[in-house]
Order: C-alpha cells, then structure tokens, then sequence
C-alpha cells in the first residue's frame, strides 16, 4: 500500500571510534518512509546523511536500534544475509557512479544479476528494460571510459533498477556533473518515482537537486529534523 | 553467483604492461622447471628406449653398469647353452657377449675430452639391436681394427668420421661407418669387433652377455635359474629394466637439483605476483566496496581476486613453456652414470606430462601469491572502500 511505511527507523544510534576517541555520528534517530516516496536527505558535511543512507541500505551496522524494510527487520541480519538481501531489495547509486571499468555498459548493468536468483534466460530482458528506460540501449557495447559523466550515471541508474529493487538509495546523484546532465539525471530519478512508484531516498547537498524530492529531511550533528513535505506523492 | 571471469581476466589484460612484467618473473621460473624436467625426461627416455623388453642382459651380481662387470668365458659358455635363448636366421643363438671400455675423445668445438664407449661387438649384436641402422659408410668387418661410430659421437669429437683414424689402446682403428640407433644410447658408443677390442684393453673377461628368449614368459624362472646357481654370480635383467636402473641416480639428481633451484626461484615470482595483486586491490578499493554493496559475498571477492593470480601465474606458465619449448631442437651430451661417467647425447623431452605439471605449478605460484591481496580485498570494510577514491 502506498501509504504503508517501507523504511522503519526507530531509535538508531551510530558512533565512530577515532584512537581513543568516541564520535557519536547518529543520535536516536527515528524515520518512517512511506512506499513510493521520494525523499531528500540534507545537511551539512559531516552531518551524518551518507551514514545514514548506508544503514538503510544495510551496508553499515548500527550500534543500537533497530531498521525495517518492508517488514524485514535488517540490522539483526548476519553479513551473508544483508549481502543477499541488498541484492535484490536495494539500488545504488553513487556519487562518482561505481561502474567498473573494465565491462561495458551491458555487463555493468547484469552485474547485480549475477547474485539474484532470477535464472540466467531472463538476465537479456532485464538488462535491455534498465537500459531502455535510461535511453542508453545504443550505448550497450560502450566501456564507461567512453561515455559522458551523465550517461555513466545512467548506466549506474540502470544497473540500481535491474533487480527491480524495493528502495533505490542515492549518495550525492548529481554531485559529479555539469548542470544540463544533473537535470537529466533528476528528471530520469523523479521520473522513476512517478511512473514506477519507485521508492528513492536521495542525500545532497543541492537544494536543486532536494527540489525534486516530495519529503525532505535535516540532518545535523546526528540529529534528524522534521521532514517538510512539499508535495503528496 | 560468482563474479564473471570477464572481470578477473579483462583487469589483467587492462594493465597489460604489469602482468607481462610480473608473468615473465614467473615464466622464467617455469622455464628452468620445465628445462630441468625436460632435461630428466629426455635423458631417462633415451637410456630406457636403448634397451628392448625381449632382451635380457646378464652381468656381474651388484655391479650397477656394465663398466663395472665381469663374466668370465666359462660362465658366458656356461649360459649360452641354456635351451631358452632364441635361434637367429644364422642358425647360431641370438646371443652377444660383449666387452665395454672407457677411451678418452677430444669435441670437436671446446677441445676438451670426454668419456666414451668402446663396445666390443659379435655378430649378433645388430640383430639383437634392430633400431639400430647404418646411416654412412659400411659395418666393420670382423677380426679387422676397423670400428662404427654412433652419431650422436661423429657429429661432436673429433676424428670421427669415415676414413679417420682412432688412435686408443695402442693401436689405430679405421672409422668405416657412421650408425643411427635412434634416441638411444648406443648413438653415443663406438663399436668395434670383440675380439680385437678385449685384447687391445688386455681384457680377459666380458662386460656382458646380451641375449634374446624364446618366449619372453620364460624370462622369471631362467633369472631364478641363473641367480640361484652356484656356480655362477651373475645377476639376470630385462635390457628395458637394466637401463631404466642406469638413468634412475643421473635423472633423480637433476630433478632434485633442478627443484631446489626452482623453489628459490618460485619464492622470487610469488613476491612478484603478490606486489602486483597487492596494487591491484589498492587501485581497485572502491570497486571492491561496488561489488559488495551490490550484493557480492567475501568470498565473491576472494574468488575474483585468486582467480586473477591464478591466470597471472597461467600465462606465466604459457610463456616458460613456450620457450622451453625450443630446448626441443637441442641435443646435449652430458655424462651418462655417476658409474662409468661416460658421455650421452640426447634431446631435452616436452612431455603432455611436463606441460601439465608446469602449468599447475605456475599457477600454483600465482594462486599463493594471489592468497594474501585477495584475503585483504574479500576483508575490506564496505563503507570505508566505496569512500576511497
């Protein structure tokens, strides 16, 4: 249901130790995120965003508290079943957009495939449906070093929706390129939302960027502020 | 699932330059590991194919060679008598008794000398070794100091080729035939009649009896026969057996000389292979935390990162082999025995077997390593790798 909350986040801390030195980076967080939003994460550097979008994808243990995702409580996971459940139920997407270098677009977007169970007949029209919905399928063949920053990012956007994730995080989307490409990419994003009703929790630190979101949240020194809504999804 | 193999081998081939350099580390070591087994091989095969299974060679009870043995005329009567040998077209028994000698010859190139083997021959002795072939010149005619050299001996010391002349035991012998008995050793003999030979020396005993069976089923008890005979203190072998025994001390001590040199070599290659795969995780960090946000296990990595190794050491392999390859086209004459240090000439042998050991061996030194850069890769922090730049 659409107004059921996917993301639970109750009571959250996390702290970094540093020597001797103990920084608390989260501080009793609590967060719902419904189905089929968008939301923006913001705040200053160091705020504690990115540490936070890393426990809602499950590639981070928090010290205390718990997180749901879509009923499936992960912080009490192991690390093989967080792996395996990142695989199918989590997107990424990066700042410098991740792609590996030495396999072309078309390998980079089956990539994720390769830890789901789908069988391998299916991977063609998975992969082509991620890529048609980017607008790169002519750029298939094309090893990253051969495609513009924005296009990269494309392709990392399709290789984050080939498992037809249920969350798609994004760190910084659009924190790597020019302007027109930042646009396309938040346009490609919201468009994702709006069509696909695909649930995207976004940090930036653009309030261009933020712009996009329906629900934006404040991150500082560890401390979630309320969400401002700016528009029903 | 496994990360593709696509990714492992397309990071090699991407820093092309790195894994040639860190690969012919490796190819080296594999070249002297497959050189030092060649060199075993070719030389074990060729004392091995000098002997024929339907021979049986007697000789002095714990002699070891034939240098070292004695049979005296009446034991070599004694079993010449013996019902089981076989009866050649000459209506005689396929039987030989043979003296072998040490003279010393000068090669041609380096001037220095060598051992090499004077075989006093009958006229069974050809029919008894039909590998064996006149390839210039004629047969030396009996009761004559006229002599046929092997060519593994004409092509390499000097003095002997057709019409020279031999000067050894006080008496000058007449090269009159050059002989092929393929990759054996008696390419590396020079033979002459016995009976001319034994006197020369001042030899008042036969090194051996070579001789054929009948039926080759009979060759267990007429060896019981011949050992347990009082009279007699000779010992009974199967030609095939007796120069596999020959080549066993000669080839083990090369192999066991070869691998040491080899393993020290190998610990240079595997610090090599590990200083290209420690950069290789080093320069590849954020992938590594790609893969395992992703949902890529440890082991995942692990795998990836030993399978780099793994075909960093295979193409190793493939380059060492190659080169070795072409210690094929060359014949070397070592000595043949710690026993009788005479010399033998045969080819380096590149066997199925050699190219399999050496390919696992390469890859084994990738594998190892491979082994601490991939557990550094498959332990890495997901966070703190997608944060390296």
């Amino acid at each position: 249901m659409m107004n059921d909350p996917i993301v639970e986040i109750r009571n959250i801390k996390k702290s970094y130790q540093r020597g001797s030195y103990v920084i608390p980076v989260l501080q009793d967080i609590n967060l719902d995120i419904k189905n089929g939003e968008f939301m923006a994460l913001m705040g200053p550097s160091g705020s504690g965003k990115s540490t936070l979008l890393n426990l809602i994808a499950g590639i981070d243990k928090a010290d205390s508290g718990t997180i749901r995702i879509e009923d499936t409580e992960i912080t009490t996971m192991s690390e093989t079943e967080l792996a395996l459940w990142r695989a199918s139920h989590v997107g990424f997407i990066f700042q410098f957009y991740n792609l590996i270098p030495v396999l072309t677009a078309y390998e980079n977007v089956e990539l994720p495939l390769h830890v789901t169970s789908l069988p391998r007949r299916a991977w063609r029209t998975h992969v082509e449906m991620a890529l048609r919905i980017v607008n790169l399928t002519h750029r298939a063949d094309h090893y990253p070093n051969q495609l513009s920053g924005g296009e990269q990012q494309r392709v990392a956007i399709a290789r984050a929706l080939v498992t037809d994730p249920t969350i798609l995080v994004a760190d910084e989307p659009t924190g790597d390129l020019d302007r027109t490409s930042a646009e396309e990419i938040l346009d490609l994003l919201e468009r994702l939302n709006a069509e696909s009703k695909m649930t995207i929790i976004m940090v930036t630190h653009d309030p261009r960027a933020a712009g996009k979101a329906h629900i934006i949240s404040h991150l500082d020194k560890g401390i979630l502020y309320n969400a401002d809504t700016q528009a029903a999804p | 699932m496994a990360i593709p193999f696509s990714y492992s081998f397309r990071n090699l081939w991407t820093r092309r330059l790195t894994t040639i350099l860190t690969a012919s580390g490796m190819a080296l070591v594999v070249f002297v590991f497959a050189a030092v087994l060649m060199f075993a091989d070719g030389f074990q095969k060729t004392l091995v194919d000098t002997g024929s299974y339907d021979n049986v060679i007697v000789s002095r009870k714990g002699s070891g060679a034939e240098m070292q043995s004695y049979v005296l005329y009446s034991d070599a009567s004694l079993i010449e008598s013996y019902p089981e040998i076989a009866v050649g077209v000459n209506g005689t028994k396929l039987l030989t008794k043979e003296s072998v000698v040490l003279i010393n010859l000068l090669k041609k190139d380096s001037k220095k000398s060598s051992n090499i083997i004077i075989r006093g021959i009958t006229e069974n002795s050809l029919a008894l070794r039909p590998q064996l072939t006149i390839v210039a010149g004629r047969m030396a005619r009996p009761g004559t100091n006229e002599v046929i050299v092997g060519n593994g001996i004409a092509n390499q010391f000097q003095n002997c080729e057709i019409n020279n002349v031999l000067h050894f035991a006080v008496r000058d012998w007449v090269v009159v035939g050059i002989f092929d008995a393929g990759n054996t050793g008696f390419s590396s003999e020079i033979w002459g009649d016995v009976h001319q030979v034994m006197p020369a020396f001042r030899r008042m005993v036969y090194s051996s009896l070579t001789f054929r069976l009948q039926d080759a089923g009979t060759f267990v008890a007429l060896k019981a026969r011949i050992e347990s005979d009082p009279r007699l203190t000779l010992e009974a072998k199967r030609e095939v057996k007796y120069y596999q025994e020959q080549s066993e001390d000669m080839a083990k001590f090369v192999r066991i000389l070869g691998m040491t040199i080899t393993i020290i070599f190998s610990l240079g290659a595997i610090i090599g292979a590990m200083i290209t795969m420690y950069a290789a995780v080093a320069n590849r960090t954020n992938e590594i935390g790609t893969l395992r946000a992703i949902g890529f296990r440890r082991r995942n990595i692990l795998a990836a990162f030993l399978m780099e190794s793994l075909l960093l050491g295979f193409v190793g392999g493939c380059i060492g082999l190659i080169f070795a390859s072409f210690m094929q086209n060359l014949t070397v004459s070592t000595f043949m025995s710690f026993q009788s240090f005479s010399t033998l000439a045969f080819k380096f042998q590149l066997s199925a077997k050699i190219v399999l050991e050496s390919l696992i061996f390469s890859s084994l030194m990738g594998l190892v390593g491979g082994f601490l850069p991939a557990i550094r890769a498959s332990r890495m922090n997901i966070v703190d790798a997608l944060r390296a730049i």
